[in-house]
């Protein structure tokens, strides 16, 4: 298994106490890059990558050796002139879509991306309905006839007393 | 000895549960006092043993009981006492106790203090809660049972996961939980109204205090986590999207937006069938997230052996809690009749659009969590769905939210003006318009959505001022009928000030923090320096020191600003030789709201020490909003018992003489 760091809520993952912590640190001063527009691309794009032999992490967060060469390979093709998307399409080519953590928008993953204002969409329809089929019908809007039982009825009363000697008492 | 006790215990704990789970409800059908009497004092007794089971656990931990299989697996005779009681809950076994405690906490909390609640209600939300109860103290018995012992006494422990030692442990899970589980009696109740069949505005108000009151807890909770994560984890990041974390904020969203519904329901009567939903599906979600968290599924990708029949298990509890709610719904909430009704520009109004947006939100952290999960279930293909998913999507929707939170407090109930409300917040958004300018012109260039989140964050805020100064008439009446009338005004309004002013803080410090943190690489000789922002830090040597269980390897740093010595900071690397393991201990300069953060890479072969050095702005906001929102609820909470609780005709007219 790979050496990777915790995450606070893997201190919620008891049950996986097995996972050594290391404490070394992921982006090295070695490999960051002398120009500097080249390594913010660099760190930008290491956010969107995942190492994949971790959980849920970025190469950029991970310390992990296979995130370290991913590291290298990004700043390799970035040097050689490649473009962002180049960059990306050069690891999904060679690793699947798994190493994307921003997925990329397609048939299988269409229900992911649309769900936010999918689910946005159809509560405001679904509540516009509603409003539109509440105000047709008034009649069914009235406040609900509930029984009150014989001895709800006398706290119901004793309760009324109560406020009303109270309201009387403030100005 | 003790270990049998605390099992036996919990044993007794599961058949008091089984009566209280039917006897209340049959005497609620026939209307028998004497067997809906049965749920208070099972409710008080099952806590008890629970507690009885609990501390008994704690013995064993406290007192390096090696032969109980938990505590060999989970501690060692060194560690520091404040450990030995943590490490109670630092482990599958424990915590899951540590979660029915609390439930039957509340069970109990129900039963002692619902004395204004009708006795049929009372018993079927106690009867409820004991549902939830028994399967719970089942699951643990029968897959996670933490007494069981080993045939030969091992000499020493194994010890705690070094990076749970800490006093992150002792804070973080037991509020999370208190959220977690607090939940539960929103849901008892919603499923008791359902069963009853009949739910009104009293409902609402019943159960809201407890909402509250779970809210302020898991608010606190995932605050407290993050922090711990910040400064654990030495990279300085308090929030990565990771399902686990994703799995408490859900119900803190689904909660959020139930604590808003209710409001509605109690006030006006309106938006039952719809709180009773959301109260049915926070406390799923906190099931939800318990089933992620405590099955391993998440981790099913990767090499970790986890014990499936603990998953299979709470999956079964999560089909029948989740599954029977949703179907108990279908079939009663039709019959439930809706009152109150409202014009779309209102507070009602506001408040729905709030529940849409945080539904939204909770609904896209959901897809986007269990996503990939289905994918690779479904069709065996692989994705990721990691932190730039999530802030492109989530981000959206909780700008217009927080757009609105200042315009909902001021709308008035059932059909409000839109302008007259825009013209009272005038001087909120012309503050904030003016920080927006005053940000781009101080930081000249650079990222421009900052500032205008920087923006929203001051209308937020201003807006809770505004809030404050509408109410009492502040510069429009003279200061003293001002301040008669701030003394006037109910608890909870200045609870939504300062819960809403919360928001406010924690966006500002997620904004700066996130948008303006820069960070520094370097490899560092004995008496070299390095430079951010206006610090200058001097690398003094290396000191080792020995720990309780542990050694320590300390770096230890002069901080100057403007060639003035302002400090020390002392990073450590700390190795558990009974583990094999290390951890990095950060360390964190506080300067106003922000901090600069260094922490220890590995040593190189040349003498030089790597490290990682971070300027990171107001930083501390994001946790202090939090808590600002925690004392808001609490404020809130406050007001609601005096409410809740007997008429007290005495607080009014006490007030009058300071007239």
């Amino acid at each position: 298994m790979s050496v990777m760091r915790h995450r606070w809520i893997s201190i919620l993952l008891f049950a996986i106490v097995l996972m050594g912590a290391s404490p070394a640190f992921a982006v090295q001063p070695d490999e960051i890059l002398p120009d500097p527009a080249l390594e913010t691309r660099a760190r930008t794009l290491s956010r969107e990558l995942r190492c994949m032999v971790c959980q849920n992490q970025s190469i950029d967060d991970s310390d992990a050796p296979l995130a370290r060469d991913l590291r290298l390979l990004v700043r390799e093709r970035l040097k050689a002139g490649d473009s962002d998307t180049q960059v990306l399409d050069f690891l999904t080519v060679r690793y699947g879509q798994f190493v994307l953590l921003r997925p990329r928008f397609g048939w299988d993953t269409a229900l992911l991306w649309l769900a936010p204002a999918g689910v946005l969409l159809i509560g405001a329809g679904a509540l516009v309905v509603l409003l539109r089929r509440r105000r047709r019908m008034p009649d069914s809007t009235g406040p609900e006839p509930s029984k009150l039982t014989a001895a709800e009825s006398g706290r119901l009363a004793e309760l009324l007393g109560k406020s009303g000697r109270s309201t009387a008492k403030s100005p | 000895m003790i270990a049998e006790i605390g099992h036996y215990a919990l044993v007794l704990a599961l058949g008091l549960a089984l009566i209280q789970s039917v006897v209340p409800m049959a005497g609620a059908r026939l209307r028998d006092d004497t067997l809906m009497g049965v749920a208070g004092p099972t409710a008080l007794a099952q806590f008890a043993f629970v507690a009885v089971s609990f501390a008994a656990l704690t013995a064993c931990y406290v007192g390096s009981d090696f032969s109980v299989t938990n505590v060999f697996e989970n501690s060692h005779s060194t560690m520091p006492l404040i450990y030995k009681f943590t490490s109670v809950w630092g482990n599958h076994e424990g915590s899951m106790l540590l979660w029915v405690l609390i439930l039957s906490l509340f069970g109990a909390l129900v039963a002692a203090f619902g004395t204004n609640l009708p006795a049929t209600l009372k018993a079927n939300v106690l009867a409820v809660q004991s549902w939830i109860a028994a399967a719970f103290y089942l699951f643990i018995l029968m897959t996670s049972n933490p007494f069981l012992r080993l045939p030969q006494t091992p000499f020493e422990g194994r010890d705690l996961n070094p990076i749970l030692q800490d006093l992150g442990l002792a804070i973080h899970p037991p509020l999370l939980y208190l959220g977690y589980v607090g939940f539960s009696i929103s849901f008892s109740f919603a499923i008791a109204a359902l069963v009853e069949g009949r739910i009104d505005a009293a409902w609402a108000r019943w159960v809201r205090p407890w909402t509250l009151a779970a809210w302020m807890c898991l608010t606190l909770g995932i605050a407290m986590g993050s922090y711990w994560a910040y400064y654990e984890l030495g990279w300085g990041g308090f929030w990565f999207w990771d399902p686990v974390e994703n799995a408490s904020l859900m119900p803190w969203l689904a909660g959020t937006a139930l604590l808003h519904s209710a409001v509605v329901m109690e006030k006006r009567n309106a938006l039952k069938v719809w709180t009773i939903l959301l109260a049915i599906l926070t406390f799923s979600l906190s099931l939800i997230g318990t089933f992620l968290v405590r099955s391993g599924v998440l981790t099913s990708v990767h090499t970790f052996a986890s014990d499936p029949t603990r998953g299979v298990f709470i999956l079964m509890i999560l089909v029948l809690f989740i599954g029977g709610a949703l179907a108990l719904y279908a079939w009663r909430a039709p019959a439930l009749k809706q009152g109150g009704l409202f014009a779309p520009i209102s507070r009602e109004g506001a408040l729905i659009f709030n529940n849409l947006f945080l539904t939204a939100a909770c609904a896209t952290v959901f897809v986007g969590t269990l996503y990939p999960l289905a994918l690779e279930a479904l069709t065996g293909e692989n994705i990721s769905v990691g932190a730039p998913f999530f802030n492109l999507t989530f981000g959206p929707l909780f700008v217009p939210l927080l757009l609105v939170v200042p315009i909902g407090p001021l709308m008035p109930w059932k059909r409000g003006d839109l302008l007259g409300v825009a013209q009272r917040l005038i001087g909120a958004a012309a503050f904030a318009l003016i920080v927006i300018a005053a940000t781009f012109a101080a930081i000249g260039g650079g990222p421009v959505l900052a500032p205008f989140g920087i923006g929203l964050a001051a209308f937020v805020m201003a807006g809770a001022v505004t809030d404050f100064i509408e109410r009492t008439g502040l510069l429009r009446v003279p200061f003293a009928v001002a301040l008669t009338r701030a003394r006037g005004l109910p608890r909870s309004a200045f609870g939504t000030m300062l819960a809403h002013s919360g928001l406010g803080l924690s966006a500002l410090g997620i904004v700066c923090a996130s948008t303006w943190g820069v960070e520094q690489i370097v490899s560092l000789k004995p008496n070299a320096s390095v430079s951010l922002r206006s610090y200058d830090l001097t690398f003094d040597g290396m000191v080792t020191r020995q720990g309780p269980n542990y050694s320590e390897t300390i770096a230890k740093f002069t901080v100057r600003q403007d060639g003035i010595v302002i400090g020390t900071m002392e990073p450590a690397k700390r190795t558990f030789p009974a583990r094999q393991s290390s951890t990095t201990e950060a360390a964190l300069l506080t300067r106003g709201a922000s901090q600069l953060y260094l922490s220890l890479g590995d040593p190189n072969d040349d003498g030089s020490i790597t490290v990682r050095l971070y300027h990171k702005p107001l930083v501390l906001l994001i946790w202090l909003g939090a808590v600002v929102m925690f004392l808001g609820g609490g404020l809130s909470l406050s007001d609601r018992r005096l409410r809740i609780g007997a008429p007290k005709p005495a607080a009014r007219p006490a007030l009058q003489p300071a007239e």
